[in-house]
């Protein structure tokens, strides 16, 4: 029997890591992600897992362990979070480059300098060329789900990428909400046990792992990486299909709230969403026709489906909780940008409001004026600014 | 004529974040009291930090200071001192920044033997990420990742640093705040790298797992097992069994980095002048 819980996000991803069992689980501390180890690192010691769990020095040496025991065959863990994510990015592009399925929760929070503890997505945004899976939550159960459901799609053998999960620092993490957790028979069997095909070790058949490849072979690496990555959108939906089976629960590459027939849409990642279907629904009640598209598998970007979703509309605003500092607007929005320019039809008019960057809050206010604006855009013609820093002190 | 501590202090960053009992606060006001003592210009001094409870020290301090990331603290002076070389760069940092993410930086800094002045406030635990073990805590004391007893065995940081090559090192504790402060005061003195470890205490999470219910009692619990060179000397391995040694613990006159750097630069320029 499932079980209906009031949680916080950080509790949930600890007990989806309890039900998924990991081989070996290595992390370091930080905020806010220490409790979602601290917790696990709990039902280690009270024997409620099997799991190898290594106190390291440092996220470098926390990734550098994951990636040694995965590719020793393990099923590997770690979770992190802003600068501990940064300090790992030498070992991302090693753990993807080498194919090797580890899943890592990351709780979105900001960048130094200025030093912060708060959320914004400049961590898991700077690691989007990374070759990591990237999947984002806009909630506790969102968190949990989409845990459970990288395990399979990182090691699915058409795959074997690693992949992130993320959701906001504190407002997710901290925050206190409903969720339903799976029994652990049914995680257990929904998961399975993870039957690496190469691996160190396996003495019968020796393998290198990480050789030197220079330009002979590289390339081809490479290659194979990006081509891993064009069969994750079909793996993502046939797991997400049989994972509402056991759940009830309905996930896709993305969410379209009211998106279908909306003339106007906000694009969004995690717990703003929340924030903005509130919006919607005020704004549809007044007679406007308001939606809100909230990607859920970032990385790879879901092109093709994202433009038939917002082809047609009259006018997008994407919303970026992080900078590229590029001045050409925020990561979402770039991409966005560059997906539309393939849409059919009459060109969309797309707009960009980088928010709440080190926890700034954002409300409904604000969002209210995003889509007064997009109206505004439609009926004048004219686009003022295309990237608007939204709620900062100028 | 002593200068008020709060003439150091930047008083509109109070309250601080430090939790009631911190031992933090009284290693702050000793590293204030040596600054004092050698009559350094505040100009002259600037602090530099990690992150960790610990490392928010010089946010409420009035001199040029840097917080910087979980660990770099050094290799951060190490830029400043090289550009700067007259100033008195101090470095304060937490055990965990210091020994276990940073631990890399420290060697090689006393290897050089830059003139840095690196004080760690040890209060064997990770305080600001709520009590996981570091590379301080001892064998069998209580960690939230050693929730039975820690198993590793802790760095003598003394030994290591000196072993690396420090020109001087130091221990104290925030019980003997006064000789701590005078111990620092020499580390700024010394032209090379010097290093003072001075024991702190965390009650919120080290105290509170390992049986110490308040500052009160680890300060008793420093006073007790803190023993001096000369003390030591009369005691045998038994009874300096769970010990440890305060007071100076090693001195060496060695080469100062930015100084041979200097004359280096001084020789090859020579060398192409007098080619020219
Ligand atoms: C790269 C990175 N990893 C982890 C952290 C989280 N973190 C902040 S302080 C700290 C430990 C601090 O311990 P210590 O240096 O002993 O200082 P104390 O808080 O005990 O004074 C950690 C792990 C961080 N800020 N950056
Ligand atoms: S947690 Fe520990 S180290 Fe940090 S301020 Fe509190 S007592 Fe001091």
């Amino acid at each position: 029997m499932s079980r209906r819980v009031a949680i916080t996000g950080n509790e949930a991803i600890a007990e989806a890591m309890r039900q998924i069992n990991p081989d070996v689980v290595a992390a370091y501390p930080i905020t806010p992600a220490t409790e979602i180890v601290q917790m696990f690192a709990n039902s280690v010691s009270d024997g409620k897992v099997d799991t190898e769990f290594v106190t390291v020095e440092s996220e470098h040496s926390a990734m550098s362990a994951a990636i040694g025991a995965s590719a020793a065959g393990a099923r590997a863990m770690t979770a992190t979070s802003s600068q501990g994510l940064a300090l790992m990015w030498e070992m991302l592009y090693i753990a993807a480059g080498l194919k090797l399925p580890i899943v890592a929760p990351i709780v979105n929070r900001a960048l130094s300098a200025p030093i912060n503890i708060h959320c914004d997505h400049s961590d898991t945004m700077g690691a989007r060329d990374s070759g990591w899976i990237q999947i984002y939550s806009e909630d506790a159960q969102e968190a949990y789900d989409n845990l459970i459901q990288a395990i399979r799609i990182a090691e699915h053998p058409d795959v074997l990428l690693p992949a992130m999960v993320t959701m906001d620092g504190f407002i997710v993490s901290h925050g206190m909400s409903n969720a339903e957790f799976l029994d652990d028979d049914v995680v257990r069997g929904f998961i399975k046990e993870y039957e690496p095909k190469h691996y160190l070790l396996d003495v019968e058949n020796p393998i290198t792992v990480g050789a030197l490849d220079f330009s002979d072979w590289y390339f081809e690496h490479r290659r194979q990486v990006a081509d891993a990555h064009t069969r994750v959108k079909d793996v993502v939906l046939q797991v997400a299909e049989e994972f509402k089976g056991i759940s009830g629960r309905e996930y896709k590459l993305f969410d379209g709230y009211k998106l279908d027939d909306a003339e106007y849409a906000i694009v969004i990642v995690n717990s703003a969403a929340g924030t903005a279907k509130t919006v919607v629904d005020e704004l549809r009640a007044k007679g406007l026709k308001a939606g809100l598209l909230k990607i859920r598998l970032f990385r790879p970007f879901p092109q093709e489906e994202i433009v038939e979703a917002l082809s047609g509309k009259k006018a997008i605003a994407v919303l970026d909780r992080a900078d590229t500092l590029s001045l050409m607007g925020g990561p979402l929005y770039i991409d966005l940008r560059a997906a539309m320019y393939d849409s059919p039809g009459p060109r969309v008019k797309m707009v960009n409001y980088i928010y709440g960057l080190g926890g700034r809050d954002i409300n409904m206010e604000q969002i209210a004026g995003v889509y007064n604006d997009l109206v505004e855009i439609v009926k004048t013609g004219e686009i003022k600014r295309s990237v608007t820093y939204l709620g900062v002190r100028e | 004529m002593a200068k008020p501590i709060t003439y150091y202090l930047r008083t509109d960053k109070m309250p601080h974040i430090w939790c009631e009992g911190c031992g933090h606060g009284i290693v702050l006001s000793a590293v204030l009291r040596a600054v004092d003592s050698l009559g350094l210009d505040k100009d002259d001094v600037c602090v530099v930090s990690g992150i960790g409870c610990a490392s928010r020290a010089p946010g409420y301090l009035d001199f040029d200071t840097l917080h910087t990331t979980h660990g770099r603290a050094l290799a951060f002076a190490t830029g400043i001192k090289t550009m700067k070389p007259n100033l008195n760069v101090l470095v304060l940092t937490g055990d965990g920044d210091l020994a276990a993410i940073g631990g890399n930086h420290l060697i090689h800094a006393a290897r050089r033997n830059i003139n840095l002045t690196t004080i760690c406030f040890n209060n064997s635990i990770y305080g600001m990420t709520s009590g996981q073990y570091s590379p301080m805590t001892p064998t069998g004391k209580m960690a939230t990742t050693a929730p039975y007893g820690h198993i590793e065995e802790p760095f003598d940081l003394c030994e290591l640093v000196f072993s690396a090559g420090a020109s001087f090192v130091a221990r104290g504790t925030c019980y003997h705040a006064n000789p701590l402060s005078k111990l620092i005061a020499k580390a700024i003195a010394v032209n090379g790298f010097s290093f003072v470890e001075a024991i702190s205490q965390c009650p919120t999470y080290y105290g509170r797992r390992n049986k110490m219910r308040d500052a009160l009692v680890m300060l008793d619990w420093q006073k007790e097992h803190a023993v001096t060179k000369r003390a030591a000397s009369r005691l045998s391995p038994e009874e300096l069994k769970d010990k440890f040694i305060i007071g100076e613990l090693g001195t060496r006159t060695r080469p100062e980095y930015t100084e041979r750097y200097e004359s280096i630069i001084k020789a090859a320029t020579k060398e192409t002048d007098d080619n020219v």
